[in-house]
């Protein structure tokens, strides 16, 4: 068999996956969410929390929960990283220095998973697990809570309650995410990943060398890692570690648990305004998005093109031999397109524009199908801005799932969509205009894509890197810290001040000027949309990077 | 007493992290931790580690290791594993990959005599063309197998000229430097667009001429595979491909005073196809064939 045909039949093979699961997970989820009855242990949480779970929350209170708790989460995760010298399990490792931890504290809380350290040689066994792995699990649950809330928007009307972010965390997390964790990491544990609790064994090798084995809790991280769409490898060179990731087959199983979250959200959309056809027309989306970029990343690394690659005769450099080009290349472009940011083979390697394309996957805002819960968030935004340019064509009040989309709600989507260009481009401005751009490993237009890469990824939250690149100098995590951090809240404020207005609205019923937004013409205008804005958003910088690289 | 909303709500957040941390930071990876010491899993969940008849520890079967002396030269008897990033070679504990681009073609040259601000003398940097055209060589002349490459000088460096042009981008070409060959190196080709090509002087700056890789005369599909000359993304990569395992099969074969079919029929035994027929890419555990090898062919005997 050729590597073409495997690669296709990998993706055939999760595609089919992912529509079998679509409908039974999606109404598992649905479920969850949807609920009213607390088990035991979550009227314990409750308790202990010191919540009332009967209470539903307008938009604002909602808001100011999500912030709460992400404001206190980041303190708490900062003093962890600062204080891992004088706790257990630190394997003598110093204290995270101050630039460092803020940058990691945000990094972990806002579900990007930008890593300026490396793992092996930085993080104790307890500040990853007790420390990243639980904002692996809890930034997950914020992202889906915030588009279950968004959502709600839709279905409501003529209230201002839309829901209660502490009963969505709480069940999210321990309903959701950490049963399939528990199972995916049995199943990791089979595949070979380690899960101990070793400093690290030494070993004299075959040829008479030194080497140390390191040990760790890898397998519970691996699996949340992926699940939640965080990205944040337990050791530096993430899913392509060996521990990480050690055969073919556990590669399938972690693009499966990176994408069958976000895939399976557009069926929690669909059974909660009524309409599961409108669930289809978002999938639908996401898919063709996905495919058409999946391929394309496959083309242009199988093609080679580059003088290394020529030279080399396949692009190999930063891949392994157990993935190969093709797996490679798809993994890169799942990672990106979700807002995962896992690797398992390094991106600054890639052909010019096989490297163009995870960038080019976040630069689309990762919503095909993005992060946990932001991808959906993401996508029914473009979906409002989409009947807006459609209304405009022929003059009519546009209208999505039965809701008006007036002054207030269009401009909260603008403002949602205007906040990571102005980040990506201004961060990477700013790097080039202070000299920054100096730590970049490459020169030339790699350079520069190395540098715009940084800034696409934190401000999508995505955290891949063209780590070539080095980012643990104070500038550099100040900078990429704020750009995560704005590129995550205010995107959520705004989703969540939408899904406010929304509510409050009385419903429309369709009439025969209504835009349908379950067909396929308005399925090719959300996709369409979607890659125009883009388009018109990045296509200058990125004429001065991969492009004029590769062309 | 009635605490005042935003404070009740920081301190119910304070409270949700403290639980999370209990309840998904410990309860969850440490069982996960007992669980893995059940029989079955726990050899995998303990890292994979692989014995010598004796039962000393030599590493893992997931993890690559280098087979060199400690000179760094390959020891012949042992298969090689790909380059590595990691450190100096296969260090865990400073996993990485390489990073660079698909158009890293033109090196620094070290400057004779000049140091650092610690005092070390100058090494230069390699550009990760004349990184593969170097191990391209040396992999063609430890196996005996032709060691040449597209873009590749014969003395094992990328072949890439900066061309000066008379008008900058257009015109006659005035001048053309073998950028990656330092003085008194001859240049790889003569002439180009009817200017001799000159050898490079390190520390001179040459950015204003075109940089212009050759693809010169050597074969499409070279002999040395392509992971034989790429570094992986971990720089633990514990496979080669079945074609790099080829050319050094010979050589093993000879080191060991053995028949290459012998050596073959291990190969053969520790090459992994696709999973499930199409994931992944056909591979060879280098470490589990190296200690096959001397467990069943030992090469004293």
């Amino acid at each position: 068999m050729s590597t073409t045909t495997a690669g296709i039949i990998l993706v055939a093979s999760l595609a089919v996956v992912l529509t079998a699961v679509y409908k039974p997970f999606g109404d598992y989820l649905y479920r969850v969410v949807a609920g009213t009855r607390h088990s035991r242990v979550e009227r314990g949480i409750y308790r202990l929390i010191g919540v009332d779970a009967k209470a539903e929350q307008s938009w604002g209170t909602y808001a100011r929960s999500v912030l709460a708790f992400s404001l206190i989460s980041l303190l708490f995760l900062y003093a962890f990283l600062r204080l891992q010298d004088r706790l257990w399990l630190s394997l003598g490792f110093d204290a995270v220095p101050d630039h460092i931890a803020w940058n990691t504290a945000v990094s972990f809380v806002t579900n990007t998973n930008w890593q300026a350290y490396s793992g092996e040689s930085t993080m104790g066994h307890l500040v990853q697990m007790a420390g990243l792995a639980v904002q692996n699990f809890v930034s997950a649950a914020v992202g889906i809570a915030v588009a279950v809330a968004l959502v709600r928007g839709f279905a409501r009307s003529r209230t201002d309650q839309l829901g209660n972010f502490w009963v969505d965390l709480v069940r999210i997390a321990l309903r959701v995410l950490l049963p399939i964790a528990v199972l995916g990491t049995i199943v990791l544990m089979i595949g070979g990943v380690v899960q101990n609790l070793s400093g690290g064994t030494d070993v004299t090798t075959v040829a008479g060398g030194t080497q140390t084995i390191t040990g760790g809790p890898v397998a519970s991280q691996e699996v949340i890692k992926e699940l939640g769409t965080n990205g944040g490898g337990f050791y530096n060179a993430n899913s392509s570690h060996p521990f990480e990731n050690p055969t073919t087959w556990t590669n399938w199983f972690e693009l499966l648990l990176i994408l069958v979250i976000p895939f399976s959200l557009p069926r929690v959309f669909g059974r909660m305004v009524g309409q599961n056809r409108q669930g289809y027309a978002i999938v639908a989306v996401m898919a063709i998005l996905a495919i058409v970029s999946v391929t394309l990343t496959n083309v242009f690394e199988l093609t080679g093109d580059g003088a290394v690659p020529q030279a080399v005769g396949a692009a190999m450099e930063g891949k392994e031999a157990r993935f190969g080009v093709s797996n490679s290349a798809t993994f890169a472009a799942v990672t990106t397109l979700t807002s995962t940011g896992a690797v398992n083979s390094f991106h600054d390697s890639f052909t010019p524009l096989g490297g163009m394309m995870p960038l080019v996957n976040m630069m689309l805002g990762e919503v095909a199908p993005g992060g946990v819960g932001a991808g959906l968030y993401g996508m029914l935004i473009l979906a409002v801005i989409t009947v807006f340019v459609a209304g405009l064509m022929v003059g009519r009040t546009p209208e999505y799932v039965g809701k008006k989309i007036g002054a207030r709600e269009i401009k909260f989507a603008s403002l949602y969509f205007l906040i990571t260009p102005m980040l990506v481009l201004i961060g990477t401005a700013a790097a080039f205009a202070t000299g920054n751009n100096s730590t970049a490993l490459n020169v030339g237009p790699h350079g520069l894509t190395e540098v715009l890469y940084a800034f696409t990824s934190a401000s999508n939250n995505n955290g891949s890197a063209f780590a070539g690149i080095t980012v643990n100098t104070p500038w550099w995590d100040t900078a990429l810290g704020l750009c995560m951090l704005l590129g995550r809240f205010l995107p959520i404020i705004f989703v969540l001040g939408l899904a406010g207005a929304l509510a409050r609205q009385r419903p429309v019923p369709a009439s025969a000027g209504t835009l349908p937004t379950h067909r396929p013409l308005f399925v090719g205008m959300l996709a369409g949309v979607t890659v125009i804005l883009v388009a018109l958003t990045f296509l200058p910088a990125l004429a001065l990077g991969p492009l004029a690289e590769g062309l | 007493m009635r605490l005042p909303t935003w404070l009740a709500q920081h301190l119910a957040a304070f409270r949700a992290v403290l639980v999370f941390t209990a309840l998904l930071g410990l309860s969850y990876p440490l069982v996960m931790v007992g669980v893995g010491q059940l029989p079955g899993l726990h050899d995998r969940t303990e890292g994979s580690l692989v014995r010598t008849a004796d039962g000393t520890v030599v590493g893992s079967e997931l993890i690559g290791q280098s087979f060199t002396d400690a000179a760094g030269n390959p020891v012949p008897r042992y298969f090689q594993s790909r380059p590595s990033a990691a450190g100096d070679g296969y260090d865990p504990t400073a996993t990485a990959a390489s990073n660079l681009g698909p158009e890293s073609v033109e090196d620094t040259l070290p400057v004779p005599g000049a140091v650092d601000s610690e005092g070390n003398p100058d090494e230069g940097t390699q550009s990760l063309l004349t990184q593969v055209c170097t191990r391209s060589k040396a992999a063609g002349e430890l196996d005996g197998v032709d060691g040449r490459r597209p873009f590749c000088t014969p003395d094992g460096v990328g072949a890439v000229l900066r061309v000066f042009h008379r008008d900058g981008l257009t015109g006659p070409v005035t001048r053309a430097v073998s950028v990656n060959q330092a003085c008194p190196a001859t240049p790889f080709v003569g002439t180009f667009g009817r200017v001799p090509v000159e050898c490079a002087v390190p520390g001179q700056d040459y950015s204003g001429g075109l940089i212009t890789p050759i693809r010169g005369e050597a074969p499409a599909e070279p002999a040395v595979p392509a992971d034989a000359v790429t570094a992986s993304g971990s720089g633990l990569d514990p496979h080669i491909s079945p074609a790099y395992a080829a050319i050094q099969l010979n050589r093993v074969a000879r080191e060991r005073r053995t028949s290459p079919d012998e050596v073959r029929r291990l190969v053969e035994e520790h090459t992994d196809g696709r999973g499930l027929g199409f994931l992944g890419e056909p591979r060879v555990n280098v470490l589990a064939l190296n200690l096959a090898l001397d467990r069943e062919l030992p090469a004293g005997g």
